[in-house]
Protein backbone atom coordinates (compact mmCIF):
# COMPACT_ATOMS: atom_id res chain seq x y z
CA UNK A 1 0.00 0.00 0.00
CA UNK A 2 1.07 3.46 -1.09
CA UNK A 3 0.30 6.25 1.40
CA UNK A 4 0.44 9.85 1.09
CA UNK A 5 -0.47 13.29 2.73
CA UNK A 6 -2.43 16.16 0.66
CA UNK A 7 -3.39 19.64 1.50
CA UNK A 8 -7.11 19.95 2.21
CA UNK A 9 -7.35 22.70 -0.22
CA UNK A 10 -5.86 20.63 -3.10
CA UNK A 11 -8.72 17.63 -2.46
CA UNK A 12 -11.20 20.43 -3.33
CA UNK A 13 -8.80 21.09 -6.90
CA UNK A 14 -9.07 17.58 -7.60
CA UNK A 15 -12.88 17.89 -8.03
CA UNK A 16 -12.92 21.62 -9.23
CA UNK A 17 -10.62 21.37 -12.21
CA UNK A 18 -9.46 17.93 -12.45
CA UNK A 19 -12.31 16.02 -12.40
CA UNK A 20 -14.62 18.44 -13.43
CA UNK A 21 -15.78 16.56 -16.39
CA UNK A 22 -16.77 13.45 -14.81
CA UNK A 23 -20.19 12.97 -12.75
CA UNK A 24 -18.90 13.43 -9.67
CA UNK A 25 -21.08 12.00 -6.44
CA UNK A 26 -20.75 12.89 -2.90
CA UNK A 27 -22.64 13.36 0.48
CA UNK A 28 -25.25 16.35 0.50
CA UNK A 29 -27.60 17.88 2.53
CA UNK A 30 -31.17 16.99 1.63
CA UNK A 31 -32.68 17.59 4.64
CA UNK A 32 -32.71 18.63 8.41
CA UNK A 33 -34.78 15.80 10.57
CA UNK A 34 -37.18 17.46 13.53
CA UNK A 35 -34.40 17.44 16.07
CA UNK A 36 -32.42 19.37 14.15
CA UNK A 37 -29.63 16.81 12.07
CA UNK A 38 -28.84 17.68 8.80
CA UNK A 39 -29.82 14.60 6.80
CA UNK A 40 -27.03 13.44 4.09
CA UNK A 41 -27.33 11.26 0.67
CA UNK A 42 -24.93 10.64 -1.75
CA UNK A 43 -26.12 12.83 -4.51
CA UNK A 44 -23.97 13.71 -7.94
CA UNK A 45 -22.49 17.70 -7.38
CA UNK A 46 -21.27 20.19 -9.27
CA UNK A 47 -18.71 21.89 -6.95
CA UNK A 48 -16.93 20.25 -3.85
CA UNK A 49 -18.74 22.71 -1.88
CA UNK A 50 -21.68 21.50 -2.33
CA UNK A 51 -20.92 18.52 -0.12
CA UNK A 52 -19.65 17.85 3.60
CA UNK A 53 -16.83 14.95 4.10
CA UNK A 54 -17.65 15.55 7.37
CA UNK A 55 -20.96 13.85 7.64
CA UNK A 56 -21.81 11.50 10.00
CA UNK A 57 -23.70 9.10 8.08
CA UNK A 58 -25.87 8.85 4.51
CA UNK A 59 -29.14 8.64 5.02
CA UNK A 60 -29.06 5.89 2.15
CA UNK A 61 -25.73 3.85 1.08
CA UNK A 62 -23.98 4.28 -1.60
CA UNK A 63 -25.21 0.63 -3.27
CA UNK A 64 -27.81 2.51 -5.50
CA UNK A 65 -24.84 2.97 -7.90
CA UNK A 66 -24.09 -0.22 -8.33
CA UNK A 67 -27.55 -1.98 -7.52
CA UNK A 68 -29.82 0.64 -8.20
CA UNK A 69 -33.42 0.28 -7.43
CA UNK A 70 -34.85 -0.53 -11.02
CA UNK A 71 -32.29 -1.52 -14.08
CA UNK A 72 -33.48 -2.32 -16.81
CA UNK A 73 -31.76 -5.50 -17.70
CA UNK A 74 -32.53 -6.19 -21.40
CA UNK A 75 -35.32 -4.55 -24.17
CA UNK A 76 -36.86 -6.79 -26.75
CA UNK A 77 -38.01 -5.38 -29.66
CA UNK A 78 -40.58 -6.86 -31.56
CA UNK A 79 -40.86 -6.44 -35.62
CA UNK A 80 -42.49 -8.65 -38.51
CA UNK A 81 -43.23 -11.78 -36.34
CA UNK A 82 -39.68 -11.83 -34.88
CA UNK A 83 -37.90 -9.96 -31.83
CA UNK A 84 -34.31 -8.60 -31.02
CA UNK A 85 -33.07 -8.30 -27.90
CA UNK A 86 -30.92 -5.26 -26.43
CA UNK A 87 -28.82 -5.05 -23.39
CA UNK A 88 -27.40 -1.93 -21.98
CA UNK A 89 -24.33 -1.96 -19.51
CA UNK A 90 -23.91 1.92 -17.54
CA UNK A 91 -20.00 2.33 -18.63
CA UNK A 92 -19.73 6.02 -17.91
CA UNK A 93 -17.47 6.86 -15.25
CA UNK A 94 -19.00 7.92 -12.21
CA UNK A 95 -16.37 9.17 -8.85
CA UNK A 96 -18.15 8.63 -5.47
CA UNK A 97 -16.70 10.48 -2.76
CA UNK A 98 -17.08 10.47 0.68
CA UNK A 99 -18.04 6.70 1.81
CA UNK A 100 -17.20 5.56 4.77
CA UNK A 101 -15.48 2.42 5.78
CA UNK A 102 -18.77 0.70 6.48
CA UNK A 103 -19.56 1.49 3.09
CA UNK A 104 -16.84 0.65 1.21
CA UNK A 105 -16.80 -2.53 3.17
CA UNK A 106 -20.37 -3.21 1.94
CA UNK A 107 -18.68 -2.93 -2.04
CA UNK A 108 -15.94 -5.33 -0.71
CA UNK A 109 -19.16 -7.76 -0.05
CA UNK A 110 -21.32 -6.65 -3.16
CA UNK A 111 -18.09 -7.83 -4.82
CA UNK A 112 -17.98 -11.14 -3.30
CA UNK A 113 -21.31 -12.04 -4.37
CA UNK A 114 -21.56 -9.90 -7.68
CA UNK A 115 -18.51 -9.79 -9.21
CA UNK A 116 -16.38 -12.71 -7.90
CA UNK A 117 -18.87 -15.78 -7.33
CA UNK A 118 -19.98 -18.00 -9.62
CA UNK A 119 -22.26 -16.11 -11.94
CA UNK A 120 -20.29 -12.70 -11.90
CA UNK A 121 -22.87 -10.06 -12.83
CA UNK A 122 -22.09 -7.76 -15.74
CA UNK A 123 -24.65 -5.06 -14.55
CA UNK A 124 -22.52 -4.42 -11.43
CA UNK A 125 -19.21 -5.00 -12.74
CA UNK A 126 -19.57 -2.70 -15.65
CA UNK A 127 -20.98 -0.09 -12.89
CA UNK A 128 -18.27 -1.01 -10.25
CA UNK A 129 -15.20 -0.92 -12.78
CA UNK A 130 -16.07 2.41 -13.87
CA UNK A 131 -16.58 4.27 -10.29
CA UNK A 132 -14.06 5.78 -8.57
CA UNK A 133 -13.69 5.30 -5.10
CA UNK A 134 -12.67 8.25 -2.48
CA UNK A 135 -13.40 6.75 0.80
CA UNK A 136 -12.59 8.56 3.93
CA UNK A 137 -12.41 7.02 7.87
CA UNK A 138 -14.67 8.66 10.49
CA UNK A 139 -13.06 11.01 12.87
CA UNK A 140 -15.39 9.07 16.04
CA UNK A 141 -17.53 6.23 15.50
CA UNK A 142 -21.29 7.52 14.87
CA UNK A 143 -23.50 7.32 18.05
CA UNK A 144 -25.15 4.07 16.74
CA UNK A 145 -22.98 2.81 14.97
CA UNK A 146 -21.39 -1.11 15.51
CA UNK A 147 -19.29 -1.98 12.46
CA UNK A 148 -16.12 -2.55 14.87
CA UNK A 149 -18.41 -5.64 15.73
CA UNK A 150 -18.28 -6.78 12.48
CA UNK A 151 -15.34 -6.19 11.39
CA UNK A 152 -16.18 -3.17 9.30
CA UNK A 153 -14.78 -0.89 11.02
CA UNK A 154 -11.31 -0.74 8.95
CA UNK A 155 -10.75 -1.02 5.07
CA UNK A 156 -7.84 -2.00 4.05
CA UNK A 157 -9.14 -2.53 0.08
CA UNK A 158 -12.20 -2.06 -2.18
CA UNK A 159 -11.51 1.47 -2.89
CA UNK A 160 -8.81 3.79 -5.37
CA UNK A 161 -8.47 6.34 -2.74
CA UNK A 162 -9.02 6.65 1.24
CA UNK A 163 -8.55 9.68 3.26
CA UNK A 164 -8.29 10.21 6.99
CA UNK A 165 -8.45 13.90 8.20
CA UNK A 166 -4.99 14.65 10.33
CA UNK A 167 -5.67 18.29 10.84
CA UNK A 168 -4.74 20.40 8.14
CA UNK A 169 -3.65 17.74 6.00
CA UNK A 170 -5.53 14.46 4.67
CA UNK A 171 -3.66 10.99 5.24
CA UNK A 172 -4.20 8.91 1.83
CA UNK A 173 -3.97 5.51 1.20
CA UNK A 174 -3.91 4.57 -2.42
CA UNK A 175 -5.82 1.15 -3.46
CA UNK A 176 -5.23 0.93 -7.20
CA UNK A 177 -3.17 2.16 -10.03
CA UNK A 178 -5.54 4.68 -11.30
CA UNK A 179 -5.78 6.33 -7.78
CA UNK A 180 -2.31 6.86 -7.63
CA UNK A 181 -2.23 8.64 -11.43
CA UNK A 182 -5.66 10.82 -10.01
CA UNK A 183 -3.57 11.74 -6.49
CA UNK A 184 -0.53 12.53 -8.64
CA UNK A 185 -2.38 15.30 -10.69
CA UNK A 186 -2.60 17.63 -7.30
CA UNK A 187 1.19 16.43 -6.17
CA UNK A 188 0.78 14.77 -3.04
CA UNK A 189 3.70 14.31 -0.52
CA UNK A 190 5.18 11.34 1.02
CA UNK A 191 4.27 10.94 4.54
CA UNK A 192 6.94 12.50 7.47
CA UNK A 193 7.47 10.11 10.29
CA UNK A 194 4.89 12.89 12.62
CA UNK A 195 2.09 12.36 9.95
CA UNK A 196 2.41 8.58 10.13
CA UNK A 197 1.85 8.68 13.94
CA UNK A 198 -0.50 11.74 13.98
CA UNK A 199 -2.61 8.97 11.87
CA UNK A 200 -2.24 5.89 13.62
CA UNK A 201 -3.13 7.89 16.54
CA UNK A 202 -5.81 9.15 15.08
CA UNK A 203 -7.30 5.49 13.55
CA UNK A 204 -6.45 4.03 17.50
CA UNK A 205 -8.21 7.11 19.09
CA UNK A 206 -11.19 6.03 16.41
CA UNK A 207 -10.91 2.50 16.95
CA UNK A 208 -11.67 2.67 20.82
CA UNK A 209 -14.21 5.12 20.82
CA UNK A 210 -17.22 2.31 20.16
CA UNK A 211 -20.10 1.77 22.17
CA UNK A 212 -22.06 -0.25 20.75
CA UNK A 213 -21.15 -3.65 20.87
CA UNK A 214 -22.24 -7.18 19.87
CA UNK A 215 -20.42 -10.19 19.51
CA UNK A 216 -21.23 -11.96 16.27
CA UNK A 217 -18.38 -14.79 16.34
CA UNK A 218 -21.15 -17.53 17.48
CA UNK A 219 -24.11 -15.97 16.20
CA UNK A 220 -24.81 -18.22 13.26
CA UNK A 221 -24.99 -21.25 16.10
CA UNK A 222 -27.05 -18.92 17.83
CA UNK A 223 -29.58 -18.36 15.07
CA UNK A 224 -30.03 -21.91 14.99
CA UNK A 225 -30.61 -22.34 18.00
CA UNK A 226 -32.83 -20.17 18.75
CA UNK A 227 -34.87 -20.60 15.68
CA UNK A 228 -38.23 -20.84 17.52
CA UNK A 229 -37.67 -18.41 20.21
CA UNK A 230 -39.95 -15.70 21.44
CA UNK A 231 -37.55 -13.25 20.58
CA UNK A 232 -38.56 -13.12 16.87
CA UNK A 233 -42.51 -12.61 17.74
CA UNK A 234 -41.70 -10.09 20.30
CA UNK A 235 -39.79 -7.88 17.52
CA UNK A 236 -42.32 -9.65 14.42
CA UNK A 237 -45.16 -7.97 16.23
CA UNK A 238 -43.33 -4.36 15.84
CA UNK A 239 -42.37 -4.83 11.86
CA UNK A 240 -44.25 -3.03 9.42
CA UNK A 241 -43.24 -5.28 7.06
CA UNK A 242 -42.36 -1.69 4.85
CA UNK A 243 -39.00 -3.20 3.46
CA UNK A 244 -37.14 0.30 4.57
CA UNK A 245 -34.43 -1.34 6.51
CA UNK A 246 -33.59 -3.71 3.03
CA UNK A 247 -33.83 -0.42 0.83
CA UNK A 248 -31.52 1.56 2.95
CA UNK A 249 -28.50 -1.62 3.73
CA UNK A 250 -25.86 -1.30 1.86
CA UNK A 251 -25.76 -4.87 1.40
CA UNK A 252 -29.57 -5.90 0.66
CA UNK A 253 -29.49 -6.96 -2.44
CA UNK A 254 -32.41 -9.32 -3.27
CA UNK A 255 -34.59 -8.39 -6.45
CA UNK A 256 -37.41 -9.58 -8.55
CA UNK A 257 -37.81 -9.52 -12.40
CA UNK A 258 -40.76 -8.41 -14.35
CA UNK A 259 -41.47 -7.84 -17.75
CA UNK A 260 -43.17 -4.79 -18.79
CA UNK A 261 -44.79 -4.21 -22.26
CA UNK A 262 -45.13 -0.97 -23.63
CA UNK A 263 -48.51 0.34 -24.73
CA UNK A 264 -47.71 0.14 -28.37
CA UNK A 265 -46.98 -3.58 -27.84
CA UNK A 266 -44.14 -3.43 -29.84
CA UNK A 267 -41.58 -3.24 -26.85
CA UNK A 268 -41.04 -5.07 -23.81
CA UNK A 269 -38.11 -4.97 -20.96
CA UNK A 270 -37.13 -7.30 -18.12
CA UNK A 271 -36.93 -4.95 -15.00
CA UNK A 272 -35.35 -6.11 -12.14
CA UNK A 273 -36.33 -4.12 -8.95
CA UNK A 274 -34.74 -4.39 -5.39
CA UNK A 275 -37.05 -6.60 -3.11
CA UNK A 276 -37.15 -7.13 0.63
CA UNK A 277 -37.34 -10.09 2.48
CA UNK A 278 -40.32 -8.47 4.64
CA UNK A 279 -42.53 -7.81 2.02
CA UNK A 280 -45.59 -9.44 2.87
CA UNK A 281 -45.22 -11.90 -0.88
CA UNK A 282 -41.18 -12.10 -1.27
CA UNK A 283 -41.85 -16.01 -0.79
CA UNK A 284 -44.69 -16.21 -2.56
CA UNK A 285 -44.71 -19.32 -5.52
CA UNK A 286 -46.75 -20.52 -8.01
CA UNK A 287 -50.18 -21.46 -7.21
CA UNK A 288 -50.24 -18.41 -4.54
CA UNK A 289 -48.74 -20.42 -1.48
CA UNK A 290 -46.45 -17.78 0.97
CA UNK A 291 -43.41 -19.67 2.60
CA UNK A 292 -42.99 -16.79 4.94
CA UNK A 293 -46.69 -15.16 5.30
CA UNK A 294 -45.51 -14.47 9.13
CA UNK A 295 -44.12 -11.16 10.26
CA UNK A 296 -42.01 -12.72 12.77
CA UNK A 297 -40.82 -15.22 9.87
CA UNK A 298 -39.91 -12.92 7.80
CA UNK A 299 -37.77 -10.67 10.10
CA UNK A 300 -36.12 -13.78 11.28
CA UNK A 301 -34.93 -15.08 7.82
CA UNK A 302 -33.81 -11.35 7.31
CA UNK A 303 -31.10 -11.46 10.14
CA UNK A 304 -30.60 -14.90 8.97
CA UNK A 305 -29.46 -14.15 5.46
CA UNK A 306 -27.70 -11.21 7.40
CA UNK A 307 -25.60 -13.19 10.05
CA UNK A 308 -26.08 -16.34 9.34
CA UNK A 309 -26.38 -17.67 5.37
CA UNK A 310 -24.13 -14.89 4.21
CA UNK A 311 -21.40 -16.34 7.15
CA UNK A 312 -21.90 -19.75 5.84
CA UNK A 313 -21.19 -18.95 2.14
CA UNK A 314 -18.35 -16.04 2.74
CA UNK A 315 -17.24 -16.53 5.74
CA UNK A 316 -18.52 -12.79 7.09
CA UNK A 317 -21.22 -11.45 8.52
CA UNK A 318 -23.11 -9.51 5.50
CA UNK A 319 -24.13 -6.77 7.82
CA UNK A 320 -21.67 -3.89 7.76
CA UNK A 321 -23.05 -2.18 11.37
CA UNK A 322 -23.90 0.79 9.78
CA UNK A 323 -27.40 0.64 11.83
CA UNK A 324 -29.50 2.34 8.54
CA UNK A 325 -31.77 -0.17 8.91
CA UNK A 326 -32.12 0.37 12.71
CA UNK A 327 -32.64 4.10 11.66
CA UNK A 328 -34.89 3.78 9.09
CA UNK A 329 -37.04 1.48 10.91
CA UNK A 330 -40.07 3.48 12.38
CA UNK A 331 -41.07 0.46 14.83
CA UNK A 332 -37.30 1.03 15.89
CA UNK A 333 -36.05 -2.75 14.71
CA UNK A 334 -32.24 -2.33 15.41
CA UNK A 335 -29.87 -5.42 14.81
CA UNK A 336 -27.93 -4.25 18.43
CA UNK A 337 -31.35 -5.03 20.22
CA UNK A 338 -32.83 -7.46 18.25
CA UNK A 339 -29.56 -9.35 18.65
CA UNK A 340 -28.81 -8.97 22.12
CA UNK A 341 -32.37 -9.99 22.70
CA UNK A 342 -31.48 -13.43 21.43
CA UNK A 343 -28.46 -13.68 22.91
CA UNK A 344 -29.29 -13.01 26.29
CA UNK A 345 -32.30 -15.43 25.69
CA UNK A 346 -31.27 -18.54 28.39
CA UNK B 1 -50.60 -6.69 -34.52
CA UNK B 2 -50.18 -10.38 -34.42
CA UNK B 3 -47.62 -12.36 -32.78
CA UNK B 4 -47.28 -16.18 -32.41
CA UNK B 5 -50.29 -16.59 -34.09
CA UNK B 6 -52.09 -15.07 -31.43
CA UNK B 7 -54.18 -11.73 -32.11
CA UNK B 8 -54.60 -9.50 -29.11
CA UNK B 9 -58.24 -8.91 -27.75
CA UNK B 10 -59.73 -5.37 -28.52
CA UNK B 11 -61.71 -4.77 -24.95
CA UNK B 12 -64.72 -2.75 -26.09
CA UNK B 13 -64.05 -0.21 -23.14
CA UNK B 14 -66.81 2.88 -22.16
CA UNK B 15 -65.93 5.27 -18.91
CA UNK B 16 -69.01 6.49 -16.95
CA UNK B 17 -68.73 9.36 -14.37
CA UNK B 18 -71.09 9.63 -10.93
CA UNK B 19 -70.55 11.92 -8.20
CA UNK B 20 -66.69 12.69 -8.03
CA UNK B 21 -64.62 15.62 -9.81
CA UNK B 22 -63.81 13.61 -12.98
CA UNK B 23 -59.96 14.11 -12.42
CA UNK B 24 -59.25 10.59 -12.73
CA UNK B 25 -60.99 10.88 -16.04
CA UNK B 26 -58.58 13.52 -16.39
CA UNK B 27 -55.88 11.39 -15.54
CA UNK B 28 -57.00 8.64 -18.53
CA UNK B 29 -56.21 11.67 -21.03
CA UNK B 30 -53.17 12.90 -19.36
CA UNK B 31 -50.42 10.75 -20.14
CA UNK B 32 -50.36 12.33 -23.71
CA UNK B 33 -47.25 10.50 -24.53
CA UNK B 34 -49.19 6.96 -24.56
CA UNK B 35 -52.19 8.49 -25.03
CA UNK B 36 -52.48 7.34 -28.98
CA UNK B 37 -51.28 3.63 -28.35
CA UNK B 38 -53.65 3.42 -25.04
CA UNK B 39 -56.67 4.68 -27.58
CA UNK B 40 -55.81 2.54 -30.28
CA UNK B 41 -55.19 -0.44 -27.77
CA UNK B 42 -59.23 -0.52 -26.95
CA UNK B 43 -62.21 -0.21 -28.42
CA UNK B 44 -64.10 2.96 -27.27
CA UNK B 45 -67.90 2.90 -26.43
CA UNK B 46 -68.48 5.75 -24.76
CA UNK B 47 -66.03 8.23 -22.74
CA UNK B 48 -67.24 12.23 -22.50
CA UNK B 49 -64.03 13.55 -21.68
CA UNK B 50 -62.80 12.21 -24.62
CA UNK B 51 -65.00 10.86 -27.33
CA UNK B 52 -68.97 11.28 -28.90
CA UNK B 53 -69.46 7.88 -29.42
CA UNK B 54 -72.06 6.62 -26.74
CA UNK B 55 -73.10 2.75 -27.83
CA UNK B 56 -74.32 0.61 -24.79
CA UNK B 57 -72.22 -2.25 -26.14
CA UNK B 58 -69.85 -2.47 -24.21
CA UNK B 59 -67.49 -5.24 -22.43
CA UNK B 60 -65.67 -2.89 -19.76
CA UNK B 61 -67.21 -0.52 -17.50
CA UNK B 62 -64.94 2.07 -16.10
CA UNK B 63 -67.14 3.51 -13.12
CA UNK B 64 -65.83 6.94 -11.40
CA UNK B 65 -67.12 8.75 -8.54
CA UNK B 66 -69.15 7.59 -6.18
CA UNK B 67 -72.97 6.90 -5.73
CA UNK B 68 -74.67 9.80 -4.41
CA UNK B 69 -78.22 9.85 -5.52
CA UNK B 70 -81.51 7.32 -6.33
CA UNK B 71 -81.22 7.87 -9.98
CA UNK B 72 -77.27 6.93 -9.85
CA UNK B 73 -78.38 3.84 -8.36
CA UNK B 74 -80.36 2.87 -11.10
CA UNK B 75 -77.69 4.43 -13.62
CA UNK B 76 -75.48 2.13 -12.05
CA UNK B 77 -77.25 -0.99 -12.25
CA UNK B 78 -77.92 -0.62 -15.85
CA UNK B 79 -74.21 -0.44 -16.22
CA UNK B 80 -73.56 -3.94 -14.51
CA UNK B 81 -76.08 -5.58 -16.75
CA UNK B 82 -74.33 -4.23 -20.22
CA UNK B 83 -70.91 -5.07 -18.69
CA UNK B 84 -69.20 -8.04 -18.55
CA UNK B 85 -66.56 -6.81 -16.68
CA UNK B 86 -67.54 -3.60 -13.80
CA UNK B 87 -64.12 -1.54 -12.60
CA UNK B 88 -64.70 0.90 -10.02
CA UNK B 89 -62.18 3.70 -10.72
CA UNK B 90 -60.30 6.06 -8.42
CA UNK B 91 -60.81 6.37 -4.45
CA UNK B 92 -64.62 7.64 -4.58
CA UNK B 93 -66.25 4.56 -6.52
CA UNK B 94 -64.11 2.32 -4.47
CA UNK B 95 -64.19 3.31 -1.26
CA UNK B 96 -66.36 6.55 -1.84
CA UNK B 97 -63.59 9.26 -1.49
CA UNK B 98 -63.43 12.58 -0.21
CA UNK B 99 -67.50 12.65 -0.43
CA UNK B 100 -68.21 10.21 2.39
CA UNK B 101 -67.03 12.68 4.42
CA UNK B 102 -70.31 13.81 4.47
CA UNK B 103 -71.79 10.99 5.61
CA UNK B 104 -70.92 11.33 9.53
CA UNK B 105 -72.99 14.95 9.36
CA UNK B 106 -76.96 15.15 9.46
CA UNK B 107 -77.29 15.01 5.76
CA UNK B 108 -80.04 18.20 5.73
CA UNK B 109 -77.61 20.01 7.77
CA UNK B 110 -74.81 19.35 5.22
CA UNK B 111 -77.24 20.11 2.46
CA UNK B 112 -77.72 23.15 3.71
CA UNK B 113 -74.38 24.18 4.32
CA UNK B 114 -73.44 23.78 0.59
CA UNK B 115 -76.33 24.40 -1.43
CA UNK B 116 -78.30 27.06 1.18
CA UNK B 117 -82.45 27.83 0.53
CA UNK B 118 -81.48 25.99 -2.71
CA UNK B 119 -81.41 22.01 -1.31
CA UNK B 120 -80.33 18.88 -3.59
CA UNK B 121 -81.27 15.49 -3.83
CA UNK B 122 -78.51 14.02 -2.03
CA UNK B 123 -78.15 10.47 -0.21
CA UNK B 124 -75.78 8.87 2.39
CA UNK B 125 -72.48 8.49 0.13
CA UNK B 126 -71.44 5.35 -1.19
CA UNK B 127 -68.79 3.33 -2.80
CA UNK B 128 -69.34 1.37 -6.44
CA UNK B 129 -69.08 -1.82 -4.35
CA UNK B 130 -72.10 -0.78 -1.90
CA UNK B 131 -74.15 -1.14 -5.05
CA UNK B 132 -73.66 -3.35 -7.52
CA UNK B 133 -71.03 -6.19 -7.82
CA UNK B 134 -67.36 -4.59 -8.93
CA UNK B 135 -64.80 -6.91 -10.82
CA UNK B 136 -62.06 -4.65 -10.04
CA UNK B 137 -61.05 -1.89 -8.07
CA UNK B 138 -58.14 0.67 -9.38
CA UNK B 139 -58.23 3.08 -6.15
CA UNK B 140 -56.17 6.23 -5.97
CA UNK B 141 -56.79 10.22 -5.94
CA UNK B 142 -56.39 10.84 -8.56
CA UNK B 143 -55.44 6.75 -9.90
CA UNK B 144 -52.23 5.97 -12.10
CA UNK B 145 -52.78 6.13 -15.63
CA UNK B 146 -49.98 3.07 -15.83
CA UNK B 147 -51.95 1.36 -13.50
CA UNK B 148 -54.84 1.52 -15.63
CA UNK B 149 -52.38 1.16 -19.00
CA UNK B 150 -51.36 -2.08 -17.02
CA UNK B 151 -54.56 -3.19 -17.13
CA UNK B 152 -55.58 -2.70 -20.89
CA UNK B 153 -52.38 -4.87 -21.27
CA UNK B 154 -53.90 -8.01 -19.41
CA UNK B 155 -57.27 -7.67 -21.29
CA UNK B 156 -55.74 -7.23 -24.53
CA UNK B 157 -53.07 -9.69 -24.23
CA UNK B 158 -53.61 -11.74 -21.30
CA UNK B 159 -49.92 -10.40 -19.71
CA UNK B 160 -49.93 -10.60 -15.75
CA UNK B 161 -51.11 -7.96 -14.09
CA UNK B 162 -51.20 -7.63 -10.20
CA UNK B 163 -51.09 -4.42 -7.22
CA UNK B 164 -48.07 -3.99 -5.57
CA UNK B 165 -48.51 -5.75 -1.83
CA UNK B 166 -46.63 -3.78 -0.32
CA UNK B 167 -46.99 -0.48 1.68
CA UNK B 168 -45.62 2.89 0.23
CA UNK B 169 -42.88 3.39 2.28
CA UNK B 170 -40.76 0.87 -0.47
CA UNK B 171 -41.92 3.21 -3.28
CA UNK B 172 -40.74 6.78 -0.75
CA UNK B 173 -37.23 4.56 -0.30
CA UNK B 174 -37.10 3.56 -4.30
CA UNK B 175 -37.16 7.81 -4.78
CA UNK B 176 -34.83 8.62 -1.48
CA UNK B 177 -37.17 10.69 0.21
CA UNK B 178 -36.50 11.21 3.01
CA UNK B 179 -39.27 9.64 5.48
CA UNK B 180 -42.07 12.27 6.47
CA UNK B 181 -41.98 10.96 9.97
CA UNK B 182 -38.09 11.85 10.31
CA UNK B 183 -39.51 15.58 9.43
CA UNK B 184 -42.00 15.33 12.02
CA UNK B 185 -44.97 14.55 9.67
CA UNK B 186 -47.91 12.37 10.02
CA UNK B 187 -47.92 9.86 7.58
CA UNK B 188 -50.25 6.57 6.29
CA UNK B 189 -47.26 5.31 3.71
CA UNK B 190 -46.73 2.30 6.13
CA UNK B 191 -49.76 0.91 5.89
CA UNK B 192 -51.11 2.51 2.44
CA UNK B 193 -51.57 0.20 -0.82
CA UNK B 194 -48.18 1.28 -2.99
CA UNK B 195 -48.00 1.40 -6.63
CA UNK B 196 -48.83 5.81 -6.95
CA UNK B 197 -44.98 5.73 -6.96
CA UNK B 198 -45.69 8.07 -3.92
CA UNK B 199 -45.60 11.72 -5.28
CA UNK B 200 -46.96 12.97 -2.22
CA UNK B 201 -44.14 12.50 0.58
CA UNK B 202 -41.77 13.30 -2.81
CA UNK B 203 -43.43 16.70 -2.23
CA UNK B 204 -43.20 17.28 1.51
CA UNK B 205 -46.96 15.97 2.09
CA UNK B 206 -47.00 12.87 4.36
CA UNK B 207 -49.51 9.69 2.66
CA UNK B 208 -53.27 10.14 2.96
CA UNK B 209 -53.78 7.00 1.89
CA UNK B 210 -55.93 7.75 -0.69
CA UNK B 211 -55.01 3.65 -2.13
CA UNK B 212 -56.46 2.01 0.43
CA UNK B 213 -54.28 -0.41 2.63
CA UNK B 214 -51.49 -2.41 1.78
CA UNK B 215 -52.01 -6.20 2.05
CA UNK B 216 -51.97 -7.20 5.96
CA UNK B 217 -50.93 -4.01 7.40
CA UNK B 218 -49.52 -4.08 10.66
CA UNK B 219 -52.44 -1.40 12.27
CA UNK B 220 -51.34 -2.25 16.11
CA UNK B 221 -47.53 -1.12 15.10
CA UNK B 222 -48.48 1.79 13.01
CA UNK B 223 -51.27 2.93 16.08
CA UNK B 224 -48.29 2.55 18.65
CA UNK B 225 -45.40 4.57 16.30
CA UNK B 226 -47.64 7.89 15.36
CA UNK B 227 -48.67 7.68 19.63
CA UNK B 228 -45.06 7.92 20.59
CA UNK B 229 -44.53 10.71 18.22
CA UNK B 230 -47.09 12.81 19.56
CA UNK B 231 -49.79 12.31 17.45
CA UNK B 232 -53.31 12.05 18.57
CA UNK B 233 -55.81 9.52 17.65
CA UNK B 234 -57.81 12.26 16.48
CA UNK B 235 -55.16 12.82 14.05
CA UNK B 236 -55.23 9.66 13.25
CA UNK B 237 -58.56 8.53 12.64
CA UNK B 238 -59.04 12.07 10.94
CA UNK B 239 -56.64 10.32 7.64
CA UNK B 240 -57.65 7.04 7.85
CA UNK B 241 -61.27 8.58 7.29
CA UNK B 242 -60.53 11.19 4.56
CA UNK B 243 -60.61 8.53 1.56
CA UNK B 244 -62.94 5.98 2.77
CA UNK B 245 -60.10 3.62 2.37
CA UNK B 246 -59.71 2.64 5.83
CA UNK B 247 -62.86 1.56 7.03
CA UNK B 248 -61.85 -1.77 8.51
CA UNK B 249 -59.94 0.19 10.71
CA UNK B 250 -59.64 2.87 13.54
CA UNK B 251 -56.93 3.86 15.90
CA UNK B 252 -57.99 3.43 19.52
Amino acid sequence: MIFKTIVKEDLKKLFNVHLKDVECVGPKQVATSNDGKAVYQFLPFESFDEINLNHEKTEYSAKTYFLPFRETLSTFNFKNGDWDQEIKYRKQQRVLVGLHPCDINALVKLDKVFAKDLFPSPYYRSRRENTFVIGIDCDKPCTDGFCASVGADVVTHGFDLFLRDIGDKYFVKVGSDRGLNVLNKISPTDISPEERKSYRKKTKEFLAGFKNTIRVENLPNTLDIEFESPVWKKWGDKCLSCGSCAMVCPTCYCYGVSEQISMDFKKSEKVKQLYSCNLLDFAMVAGAHNFRPARETRLKYRYYHQHRGFVESFGEPKCVGCNRCGRACLANINPVDVISDLQMEL
Amino acid sequence: MEYLGIKPNKPKVAVFDFSGCEGCELQLVNKEDTLIDFLSAIDLRGWREASSVINDDYDIALIEGSITRDDEIKRLEKIRSHAKVLVALGSCACFGGVNQMKNVFDLKKANQEVYGDKPKETAKVKAVKDVVKVDLEIPGCPISKAEVESIIRHLAWGMPFSYPVYPVCVECKQRFTTCMFEKGLMCLGPITMAGCNAPCPAGGLGCWGCRGPAKDPNYESFFAIARERGFSTAEVNERLNFFGGFQEVNAK
